[in-house]
């Protein structure tokens, strides 16, 4: 494809982002006395700061490319990603779950299950998160420097290098807090980068309207209704009525329950912004407050790639065609900012994509420090050393975190599967951990053994399920059916993902509570105050003004998906 | 204790961000502006930004200020 050409003045903008991010590790960096200033902001951050943070550091490549690959490709129903997944879940973990996070004084995801549970529940969760933080970091990696090196014809190495000398530079500067002030710079910047394309789009095709009369051209084009890439609910009756492959069964319970709380309720990627809040108040209502800009994020990220489509098909040939003669959805958001946007504006949009990438690895970064020294440095190999060896081993990490997600970078461009893989260990980890989390957190009698071998099963069931099923077309292998025999075949790769997580928390659900009754507990009441639902005293936030209180919050979140939801029903 | 005021770095980079996208767009031919749908998109942008940060810099300059009387008064 042809590059895009940026001007002095793109450039011009883009230097000015990369010595804001620097400058602010470069102020931040002598208020980190402590280990505990480095690794949780020393428990300091206000809660619309942590909130911008807290959506800002799952903005990575992930949701800006991916996002509007999806939109283009399955249309509106993408946003039960955030409609019927993620809000819910950020209003479940901030009314329900912040309460032992927080109060608890745990200091990571896994120090909690280490109090709840027994330290072979944290070992194996701490190590698994560990080796997934540094390969996501080193995708995201490898994502942006593939991009820039398609779109801009930039080297792919001078990409990878200079993106982790500066992420690298800013955390070993000011630790979380400078990731935290910087992940909120950068959603400011994706928002405020991203919207003139959006509105330029949206004018372009004629507004809503002309959006949904071309999109019916696309939809009745590839064999649906009119209305598959407009309306969210109405084709779900069947996975042969959308182009997603899924019934409401399969989105309801795999998407909206198990992977998307599993994500965001158990991720300490963003877990740890609330963490990092200055008060308890301000830790349960930072999910909430996140869960407000949160909702309306399809319009930013969503809302260019049906733009993409409606005009690749209506007018022709604006997004490039791969090797299996479909268009190259990936390329959906790229080449909108090439299209619409001049000299200029290109280089703040170009600086919002590049932002997204490093926020995306930076979140990686400072959680896998985290996590590498409070639970697995401290715990298993130097555990009694003063804070300000910790503090040392901190910044050691940070530097030798980014270097491996240099390597894994650099891996993903040898082994073209690996980002695939990855996607499926995430469903294999992530969805069963959110049964142990529930039953943990509300279920006394949840034992450390029931946890444990709950969490080998539920993955195993994970892995099991992935190995005897397809999706419509694929081959036999990284796709699934690995295990040498088709029990089924799911009409796409969504729909199998979908079902793998409801098979894996199932699976996870029932062996930890069928173990945990046939095991002894070790834990007695006194020891589980502060970490289970039915021991905890209830917090009181009648004190509070109303619209501080979480649950009030949370109603006025959820009223405000619905009307979305009905809206774009 | 806040250590920096977010507002002020944030209120400062929109604030120069507008700056030159409201003198680009005063400076730069009405050809560029072809692929913008024939929309001067800096110059208003640009206005946007300069708005967004200004306001952002006004109340990061006065919370320092107030924290600073505060200071002081102690």
């Amino acid at each position: 494809m042809q590059h895009i050409h940026l001007g002095a003045v793109d450039y011009v903008i883009l230097s000015i982002y990369f010595a804001f991010v620097l400058g602010i590790g470069w102020t931040l960096r002598r208020f980190v006395k402590s280990s505990e200033d480095f690794f949780l902001s020393g428990r300091s951050i206000p809660a619309w700061i942590a909130g911008l943070a807290f959506i800002s550091a799952n903005l990575g490549a992930q949701e800006v490319i991916g996002m509007g690959a999806s939109g283009a490709k399955y249309g509106i129903m993408t946003s039960h990603f955030y409609w019927l997944g993620a809000i819910p879940a950020m209003v479940f973990v901030g009314i329900f779950m912040m309460p032992f996070y927080y109060g608890s004084r745990a200091r990571s995801v896994p120090e909690y299950l280490k109090l709840r549970f027994d330290e072979k529940t944290r070992g194996f969760n701490a190590i698994s998160f560990a080796v997934m933080t540094v390969f996501s970091s080193g995708i995201s990696m490898y994502a942006l420097a593939k991009l820039l090196e398609l779109v801009l014809g930039w080297s792919f190495h001078m990409s990878v290098i200079l993106s982790a000398i500066i992420v690298l530079a800013y955390i070993f500067l000011g630790g979380l807090t400078s990731a935290i002030y910087n992940e909120v710079l950068q959603f400011f910047l994706i928002v405020l980068g991203f919207l003139p394309l959006v509105l330029l789009g949206l004018k372009d095709v004629g507004g809503w309207a002309g959006l949904t009369a071309k999109l019916h051209t696309v939809a009745t084009n590839a064999g649906f209704a009119p209305g598959a890439w407009t309306e969210s609910w109405r084709h779900l009756s069947a996975p042969s009525a959308n182009p997603m492959g899924v019934e409401w069964f399969g989105m309801v319970m795999g998407l909206g329950f198990v992977l998307s709380f599993g994500y965001w309720c158990t991720d300490f990627l963003v877990v740890q912004r609330a963490m990092a809040a200055n008060s308890m108040a301000a830790a349960r209502r930072t999910p909430l407050l996140a869960a407000i800009p949160k909702m309306l994020f399809p319009a930013l990220v969503i809302l260019p790639g049906m733009i993409a489509i409606a005009l690749h098909v209506t007018r022709g040939g604006l997004l490039p065609i791969g090797a299996d003669g479909t268009p190259n959805y990936n390329l959906a958001v790229p080449v909108m900012l090439g299209h619409y946007l001049p000299s200029g504006l290109l280089g703040l949009g170009l600086t919002a994509l590049m932002a997204s990438f490093m926020s995306g690895m930076a979140g990686n970064v400072t959680a896998f420090n985290t996590v590498w020294t409070y639970d697995i440095y401290q715990s298993y190999i130097r555990p009694g050393q003063s804070d300000a060896h910790y503090l040392k081993m901190g910044h050691a990490a940070t530097v030798f975190g980014i270097l491996l997600s240099v390597a894994a970078a650099y891996a993903t461009t040898r082994f073209n599967n690996i980002m695939d893989m990855l996607q499926l260990v995430f469903a294999f980890v992530n969805a069963p951990l959110f049964a142990t989390f529930l039953l943990g957190m509300f279920w006394r009698r949840t034992t450390g053994h029931g946890a444990f071998f709950g969490l080998l099963l539920g993955t195993a069931a994970a892995a099991l399920h992935h190995g005897f099923t397809l999706p419509h077309g694929a081959v036999m292998g990284l796709k699934g059916g690995f295990l040498g025999a088709v029990v089924h075949t799911y009409p796409s790769e969504m729909a199998q993902n979908f079902w793998t997580a409801i098979f894996a928390w199932t699976t996870c659900f029932v062996a930890t509570i069928a173990i945990s009754l046939l095991t002894t507990r070790t834990k007695s009441d006194e020891d589980l105050h502060g970490l289970v639902y039915a021991l905890t005293a209830r917090i009181k936030d009648h004190e509070q003004r109303w619209y501080k209180r979480p649950a009030v919050l949370g109603v006025i979140v959820l009223g405000l998906t619905l009307v979305l939801n009905v809206i774009f029903w | 204790m806040m250590r920096l005021d977010l507002r002020l770095p944030i209120g400062l980079m929109f604030t120069i961000f507008g700056v030159i996208l409201i003198l680009y767009g005063l400076l730069s031919p009405a050809t560029v502006y072809q692929v913008s749908l024939g929309i001067n998109v800096n110059f208003w942008w640009g206005l946007v930004l300069l708005a967004f940060g200004g306001t952002m810099l006004t109340f990061g300059i006065r919370g320092e200020g107030r924290r600073r009387r505060a200071a002081g008064s102690q």
